[in-house]
């Protein structure tokens, strides 16, 4: 028995002598980290690093089979999909690692953030951490492209229509992102290139500058109401907390993070299994334009400015608040590096999150369900409901008809069903004579656009009678009272004399 | 503090020989020259790296456009929009399906024709042509274009791109060859050349 033992532990001396990592390595485990950071609340970054790591893994799995080439991309996953054993699987794990991901290192940021953990000493681990969001959004987006599916063609012209507004230079970089002057085979392959090579290439290299700082500079201290962060006394103070109420990170934080990570990965496993891979769509043929293009979910609140931004302002938002936003946060603990770390201190941060969270929330889930889209084919696919025919005369129904045909049901929703683009119809009558009907479908305005080239006359009429019958059975609208009185009063024209004696 | 890294660096069995100083100071200076040597030799690597890389950015706008067909007249009856099919110019094989592009092709009157981008100016989704309506509609954020491009409702910022085009016997041939954007855009106006006529 000790024979085995002795054996072993010359192994291990043979082995530390030539590698000399194992004693580092112990003592980077087991280094001091203030008790109360051993917390449920510091484990975003450690789960964060372990979606990477699967990431790498499923990535490499997927490259096995995986043709990266804009000819075979397509087909290649529909293959993975459907004809490898648990392709589906593989594919799906990496899809929803990529949300969770970038879900998990927005937390972490947050966290940060929240604990004031930013401020000196570590500063650079912050702005490290700034770009590792970058780095991860420019994994997401680069993945999209790599499922080479409608979606993607498409949302290259968007990423090519951005770099077209750029002053300048919008042509040239328009062609450095396509690779040449056509979203093609080149434009695939730079894509790829950058999804396998370079950003997770830098992606290592930043989250291991990131963790040695963590490790060189200590865990952040659980924040205090109060207790000011000052560059002159920090480190001795913070010393002094390890010294008195330190615990070694390994096992006593650890546990933490080493559970949480693991119920970060079933997660994925779970959605993996029960939603399944995230597409492709349809495949990358421009030609098939029966197609309604959207990015995935971490870019959804982006598809939600763009149709909402007024125009005028697109181009200089679109160019300039990135750069602003990147900057005010690389710029955050150099010009806050001090002071209160305590949320219950800090209301403009916690204001700033609260807004933040909120609009992007907001943002996506209208990126989601896109009010701002017509829907194409409600004008062939959702039909006028009987109740609005019901009892009409033929000219109101032949309005129906023109109403369906001339697709103002793509905009126009009529019962619930329809698009959202402009306002339901259902109570159109009670908002708007019969004039102003007739004004606004030749003319059209307010975003609506003008029908005087594509209705004939009769065309106009029948639209009009079907459209003044939707007031549900409420009065008309107020220009049509006052017409139906002045038709009394031209009736009785003593009456109006009187009155004006 | 215990600090995990203090042995990291630390050579187990040899420390740092200190030469004589002389020696020392030459060797600093050989060092530079070596080091200023590599910087060169990395600026002339640089220069065919960058070449490659920024190849597609040099080359003069337009140059990358030809004339192609996009299908027989008969394809395309006066006073209707059709879908025109084009294949890119310089494409390859390698580029799959994404080598054949759609247009759309208004026939005004069979001698005055506008043919247009699919690509909605705003942010190049493909837009769909209503007949019914004599409207075009954009799916993805509600643009929407009168029959002759002009921009109806929406956030699009100009009407629809157009190329140049010409009849050549029996076909009808457009300039093209670059995905139009605000700045690269399809139809540069040329002198001689029919282009948009609404
Ligand atoms: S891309 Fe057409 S409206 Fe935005």
């Amino acid at each position: 028995m000790s024979g085995i033992k002795q054996k072993s532990l010359k192994l291990y001396q043979w082995f530390d002598r030539r590698l000399g990592l194992v004693k580092p390595i112990t003592e980077a485990a087991e280094h001091p980290i203030p008790k109360s950071s051993a917390s449920w609340w510091y484990v975003f970054g450690s789960a964060a690093a372990m979606i990477f790591g699967l990431q790498i893994v499923t990535g490499i799995l997927l490259a096995l089979i995986y043709t990266p080439t804009a000819q075979h991309a397509w087909t290649s996953l529909i293959f993975i999909n459907h004809n490898i054993p648990l392709g589906w699987f593989i594919r799906a794990l990496h899809g929803w690692g990529s949300d969770f991901m970038v879900a998990i290192v927005i937390i972490h940021m947050t966290q940060v953030f929240m604990f004031g953990s930013y401020k000196y000493p570590r500063e650079l681990t912050w702005i490290v951490g700034v770009f590792l969001l970058l780095m991860t959004l420019g994994m997401a987006f680069t993945g999209q492209v790599l499922r080479f599916d409608q979606d993607a063609y498409w949302g290259l012209g968007i990423g090519a229509s951005i770099m077209g507004r750029v002053p300048w230079i919008g042509g040239e970089l328009v062609h450095l992102m396509l690779g040449g002057p056509i979203i093609g085979a080149t434009t695939f392959s730079r894509f790829f290139a950058l999804h396998v090579f370079v950003i997770p290439g830098i992606l290592l290299a930043l989250v291991a500058v990131h963790v040695w700082m963590v490790l060189y500079l200590g865990i952040s201290e659980w924040p205090m109401p109060g207790r000011l962060v000052r560059r002159s006394t920090y480190v001795k103070e913070y010393e002094a907390e390890i010294h008195q109420d330190g615990v070694p990170f390994v096992p006593d934080a650890a546990w933490k993070d080493v559970t949480f990570s693991a119920a970060i990965i079933l997660a994925i496993m779970a959605c993996a299994f029960f939603f399944g891979p995230i597409g492709p769509s349809g495949p990358p043929d421009p030609t098939i334009i029966q197609t309604v293009p959207k990015p995935d979910l971490p870019f959804l609140w982006v598809y939600a400015v763009f149709a909402l931004a007024p125009p005028a302002l697109e181009t200089p938002l679109l160019l300039i608040t990135p750069i602003v936003v990147i900057c005010a946060m690389l710029g955050l603990p150099l010009y806050a590096g001090e002071g209160e770390k305590h949320w219950s201190r800090r209301p403009v941060a916690v204001l700033m999150v609260s807004v933040i969270a909120v609009s992007l929330s907001i943002l996506t889930s209208l990126g989601q369900h896109p009010p701002w889209s017509p829907v194409m084919d409600a004008w062939s696919g959702d039909a006028v409901q009987p109740k609005y025919l019901k009892g009409r005369t033929p000219l109101q129904r032949q309005g129906a008809l023109v109403f369906q045909q001339m697709q103002c049901r793509n905009c126009h929703a009529l019962g619930g069903l329809g698009g959202q683009r402009g306002p339901d119809l259902d109570m159109v009558a009670t908002r708007l004579s019969e004039s102003e009907l007739i004004r606004q479908v030749l003319q059209g305005g307010g975003n609506m656009p003008a029908y005087g080239n594509a209705l004939s006359p009769p065309q106009v009429t029948a639209l009009v009678s079907f459209l003044e019958t939707l007031n549900g059975n409420e009065r008309p609208a107020q220009n049509d009272v006052h017409r139906l009185m002045q038709s009394e009063s031209a009736q009785s024209p003593g009456h109006s004399s009187d009155e004006s004696q | 503090m215990k600090k995990p890294w203090k042995d990291l660096f630390k050579h187990p069995i040899i420390e740092n020989p200190l030469d004589q100083p002389s020696e020392h100071s030459r060797r600093k200076f050989l060092f530079k020259v070596a080091v200023l040597l590599n910087g060169a030799v990395g600026a002339v690597l640089a220069v065919p790296v960058l070449g490659y890389l920024l190849g597609p950015v040099f080359k003069r706008n337009d140059s990358y456009n030809h004339w192609v067909p996009v299908g027989n007249l008969d394809q395309f009856p006066p006073g209707e929009t059709r879908l025109g099919r084009y294949r890119n110019p310089e494409g390859t094989p390698a580029d799959g399906q994404t080598r054949t592009l759609p247009c759309w092709v208004r026939n005004i009157d069979n001698t005055r024709f506008q043919v247009f981008a699919i690509n909605c100016a705003h942010m190049e989704c493909p837009v769909h042509w209503f007949p019914q309506s004599k409207l075009f509609m954009c799916p993805c954020h509600g643009g929407v274009y009168y029959q002759d491009g002009a921009v109806a409702a929406g956030p699009p910022p100009r009407g629809l791109y157009q190329y140049k085009y010409k009849v050549a016997g029996n076909q009808l041939m457009i300039w093209a060859g670059e995905l139009p954007t605000l700045s690269t855009q399809a139809s540069i106006a040329k002198p001689g050349s029919k282009t948009c006529l609404g």
